[in-house]
């Protein structure tokens, strides 16, 4: 009995992802390779060509997915390592109000975050309707629709899972490495391109993996603040397999997204060390 | 030093409009809620009104979606703790055949896009003509949020002195005994935050749901779904009570943490 115990405890979990994460990977990679429509049903062929018809279909979204996921990121980066090391060096008590602060947004909803900020941008609302009142902006100015809105949306919703991972791997440095650096006579700036920034390189990789992803996947930015002609694969996806019920189409889509992140994440990681890898996945 | 100090200074004020930047949206949000409009379009400011907190649940579609959103992230997050407290105990705790391969699938749930976990549902639900429906949806959000509650529930479990345990074993305990009375209220701040984040994930979901949902609506949809049409203020004010409940055991629990140490 007492050997059993932890495949007893484990048993139900196993189930649920056996059922419903590895089965329907297999039930969308079958699909994948499938021909037919909604009404008279699909069959296998093993039509490998739906992924050459996809991709060639899409090619544009695709790539724009991966272009906007990645500008996003580098932003989010930009912006959020500068946030990380204030709190984690200069945040003394407050370091746990400054995070609770960042963490503020994740009260409300996503899909509410995202539409408030269409409210702020639209093209005559309290921000661009007051400034074109003013007459500091033309009055056909406007910043939705636009890929702006797009990456900028994308970078304020994930901006805060990149900040945590990089303020975690900041706050574990010890400050006295930083004073013996700055004793040897670095200065300031050497003191953080060769202590520090090395130090915090398995946060910025976790951040990174940690907003890429989701950013080049998700849907709902380029739905609420990019107009027709910002449309990004998440939002083919969902049109492929919600509207037009085209299975087959939907899921070479899927595969190909997430082979193409994976593929992206592991020259990331060759690039920057397995070792980085390990431990950002065994946070 | 002085240009240090100065550095400082400035990064302190780039911290707060970081933070100003990202509440901003929220701001607006509880700000809309009491905006006197006429027309559909909740765009402009046009005087005060406690009208929407008393109109709140007058659009029943809205409410119906509301309550559904409540119901099954209660119910996912009630699945989500006790499978989930249950494998990280064993991980946490025991050696076991496939400890590695949990791992990697516990890692890989956390980490598949939603847009891909949702899609595969579907294709599962498709091929297996399983009608989708506020069950399918139960379903979905457990799997995304049983790795949260997995990986919080091992992080607190690992911390815990196993001498603990054995000595209440030692003093008679059954297995059951020590789990209730010894194991769980060490581990309970896990659960709890494990839980949270469930009902938390639950909650907010879009993508995943918007594969499984059938004719099911949920509040996040029922707002995508109101974008076009123009957002009725009464979803400024359920998304400001939500923000605020939120906001509110987040700070009483932090205070209970403090107060216990």
């Amino acid at each position: 009995m007492k050997r059993l115990t932890p495949y007893l405890l484990a048993l139900p979990s196993w189930m649920w992802l056996a059922i419903f994460l590895v089965v329907p990977m297999v039930a969308m990679a079958s699909v994948s390779l499938q021909t037919g429509n909604a009404i008279d049903g699909f069959a296998m062929t093993f039509s490998f060509s739906n992924y050459g018809d996809a991709i060639g279909r899409y090619s544009t979204q695709l790539l724009r997915s991966l272009l906007y996921g990645g500008l996003a990121t580098v932003a989010m980066l930009v912006i959020g390592y500068p946030v990380a090391y204030w709190i984690a060096f200069k945040g003394g008590r407050r370091k746990a109000m400054y995070l609770f602060l960042l963490l503020l947004p994740f009260f409300v909803s996503f899909v509410l975050r995202t539409i408030s900020w269409n409210f702020l941008l639209s093209d005559n609302g309290i921000l661009l309707g007051t400034l074109k009142g003013w007459g500091l902006l033309p009055a056909e100015f406007h910043v939705l629709a636009t890929t702006f809105a797009v990456v900028g949306g994308l970078t304020y919703n994930f901006l805060p899972f990149m900040i945590l991972p990089i303020y975690v791997s900041l706050e574990r440095v010890d400050p006295r490495v930083v004073e013996a650096a700055q004793d040897l006579y670095a200065t300031r700036a050497a003191a953080f391109r060769r202590v520090v920034l090395p130090l915090s390189l398995p946060g910025v990789f976790a951040g990174v993996l940690m907003t890429f992803v989701p950013a080049t996947a998700d849907p709902i930015n380029a739905a609420i603040l990019g107009g027709t002609s910002n449309t990004m694969i998440g939002n083919i996806i969902q049109t492929e397999y919600l509207t037009n019920l085209d299975y087959p189409t939907a899921s070479a889509l899927s595969f190909t997204l997430m082979a193409v992140l994976l593929v992206g994440i592991f020259i990331y990681a060759r690039a920057l060390g397995t070792e980085n890898v390990l431990e950002a996945a065994a946070r | 030093m002085r240009g240090s100090r100065l550095g400082d200074r400035l990064l302190h004020l780039y911290t707060w409009l970081i933070i100003l930047w990202l509440s901003s949206p929220i701001a607006v949000m509880i700000l809309f809620g009491f905006n006197d409009k006429r027309s559909k379009s909740n765009t402009t400011w046009q005087g005060f009104t406690l009208r929407w907190y008393a109109e709140l649940f007058d659009i029943p579609d809205l409410t119906t979606a509301l309550v559904n959103s409540l119901v099954i992230a209660l119910v996912s997050t009630v699945i989500t703790v006790v499978i989930g407290t249950m494998l990280g105990l064993a991980l946490g705790r025991h050696r076991f055949r496939g400890k590695g391969v949990t791992n990697f699938f516990v890692f890989a749930a956390i980490s598949t896009p939603e847009l891909v976990m949702g899609a595969s549902l579907l294709s599962l639900f498709v091929s297996g003509n399983v009608p989708r429906a506020a069950g399918t949806i139960v379903i979905s959000h457990v799997l995304f949020s049983l790795a949260f509650v997995v990986v919080t529930v091992r992080a607190r479990i690992v911390t815990l002195d196993p001498s603990l345990e054995e000595a209440a074993r030692d003093l008679g305990a059954t297995a059951w005994g020590t789990f209730r009375q010894v194991t769980l209220p060490a581990i309970m701040p896990g659960v709890l935050a494990g839980a949270m984040l469930a009902f938390a994930l639950s909650i907010d979901d879009y993508v995943v749901t918007s594969f499984v949902n059938g004719s099911t609506v949920t509040f996040p949809l029922w707002i995508v779904g109101a974008v076009k049409t123009g957002i009725p203020a009464q979803v400024n004010v359920m998304g400001t009570l939500i923000f605020g409940i939120g906001v509110l055991i987040a700070i009483g629990n932090a205070v209970a943490a403090r107060r216990r140490t």
